[in-house]
């Protein structure tokens, strides 16, 4: 699983960073997050809000910051149609 | 479900203590000071407390209540919908959409980047996008919150106007002058790969919710600024005399206006700690139009943003961006301070 947080490095992106790495660990997945913070490479997502998170090159989520809870719901909903391909 | 249903009742039932509390603040602050604290009406120290007594509840009270319409009604806006209501908008027209969906789209200047980009890909004009960046962060609601709590309606609603009459000017003007060529060079060499699908479809609950959320965030980050302002208002309502600042920036001087601009351009401060000391630069002295121009040029014309902006800008283009927007404000400010003479 690939997960990305985009974000140019504002406190927001960085709490996005935190939860999602959080609800990765709760969640025992075996998954790489990366940050990216080069403008040119966030928009060729299409967001127009940081931060946001990118699951297997999927944007799930954009311009908000939601509890660990909401980010652990998205990475299992995600997870598993990505284990069904 | 029942939890939720809960949720509209408690806010019904909130709104009239909220206004009885509202009405009565004086009366309340006044009691505590002269009769629980015994204060002699009329010294500095009396004035500056029962200034800070008052005003602080007061403008949290405000806060939460005004944060929160505004914060559900933005559950409504998203700036990908707003890009696609100004996609293919002639030119005026979409100055003035820009400035008014402006206020209304939530936005934070560090998403400044990405909406511009996003406006560009979209092929919005150049001058449109500036309207929106000026409207965006110059008219927010924390700002309403505080010009109507320190000097009532009309002037929050006179902020309002003259804000947006600027924002549409100013990015009417900067198309016209054509600096499409001052735009980085790679900001048109930037593609998405992917559109992005929005679900935009909640519950009246969810978007009720959702102004609880925006509620606890902004006033969690802003309450210590408005303390602050508060405090040193206070000072200065106490302890500063009457018309002490009127020589210097007073309505006599033609340089008063310019020169409040000059002063608020780097100095960054949201609205939440400008405004509280505002409001007592006018009760020393200040003319209204001085104030509106100081105030917009530190909320709206700061140098985080420029800073921000300088990625995806050449420097002759933040020049005329500054250039424009200043000279918008000196005419609003010259004319509250001569015509209309407030």
């Amino acid at each position: 699983m690939e997960i990305k947080i985009l974000g140019t490095g504002c406190a927001r992106c960085k709490s996005l960073e935190k939860i999602t790495r959080k609800a990765v660990e709760e969640l025992n997945l075996d998954a790489n997050v990366v940050k990216v913070e080069d403008i040119q490479r966030i928009m060729e997502y299409a967001v127009m809000r940081t931060p946001a998170l990118v699951i297997d090159e999927k944007v799930v989520l954009s311009g908000q910051v939601p509890k660990v809870v909401k980010i652990k719901d998205l990475l299992t909903q995600n997870m598993q149609t990505y284990e069904n391909i | 479900m029942s939890r939720v249903k809960n949720k509209i009742i408690i806010i019904l039932l909130l709104i009239p203590v909220w206004i009885i509390v509202y009405k009565y603040m004086q009366e309340m602050a006044d009691f505590i000071i002269f009769r629980v604290f015994q204060m002699t009406p009329g010294k500095h120290l009396t004035e500056t407390i029962r200034f800070f007594i008052y005003e602080v509840p007061k403008v949290m009270m405000l806060l939460v209540l005004i944060i929160f319409i505004v914060g559900v009604i933005r559950t409504y806006f998203s700036p990908e919908k707003t890009r696609k209501a100004l996609e293919g908008k002639p030119l005026f027209v979409g100055n003035v959409l820009a400035s008014v969906l402006g206020i209304l789209t939530p936005f934070c200047s560090c998403s400044a980047i990405p909406l511009f980009l996003g406006f560009v890909e979209a092929g919005i004009p150049l001058g449109v996008t500036f309207s929106f960046l000026i409207a965006a962060p110059m008219i927010n609601e924390v700002a309403l919150v505080l010009l109507i709590g320190l000097f009532g309606w009309k002037v929050a609603l006179i902020y309002v106007l003259t804000g947006l009459s600027i924002a549409i000017m100013a990015g009417f003007i900067l198309e016209k002058l054509n600096l499409k060529r001052y735009v980085a060079d790679w900001v048109y060499e930037t593609h998405a790969k992917q559109t992005l699908e929005q679900d935009n479809s909640l519950t009246f609950n969810q978007r009720i919710s959702s102004g609880g959320v925006v509620v606890r965030e902004i006033v969690g980050k802003i309450w210590i600024y408005i303390l602050i302002g508060i405090a040193v208002g206070a000072g200065a309502h106490g302890f500063v005399p009457d018309e002490y600042l009127a020589g210097a920036l007073g309505s006599q001087n033609w340089y008063s206006v310019p020169l409040a601009i000059l002063v608020g351009i780097p100095l960054y401060s949201n609205a939440a700690g400008i405004i509280p000391i505002v409001s007592v630069l006018i009760e020393k002295g200040v003319t209204l139009g001085t104030a509106l121009a100081f105030m917009m040029s530190v909320i709206g014309l700061s140098l985080p943003e420029i800073i921000i902006l300088k990625k995806v800008l050449k420097w002759q283009l933040i020049g005329v961006f500054i250039g424009v927007v200043a000279i918008g404000i000196v005419i609003v400010g010259v004319i509250f301070n001569y015509v209309l003479n407030f």
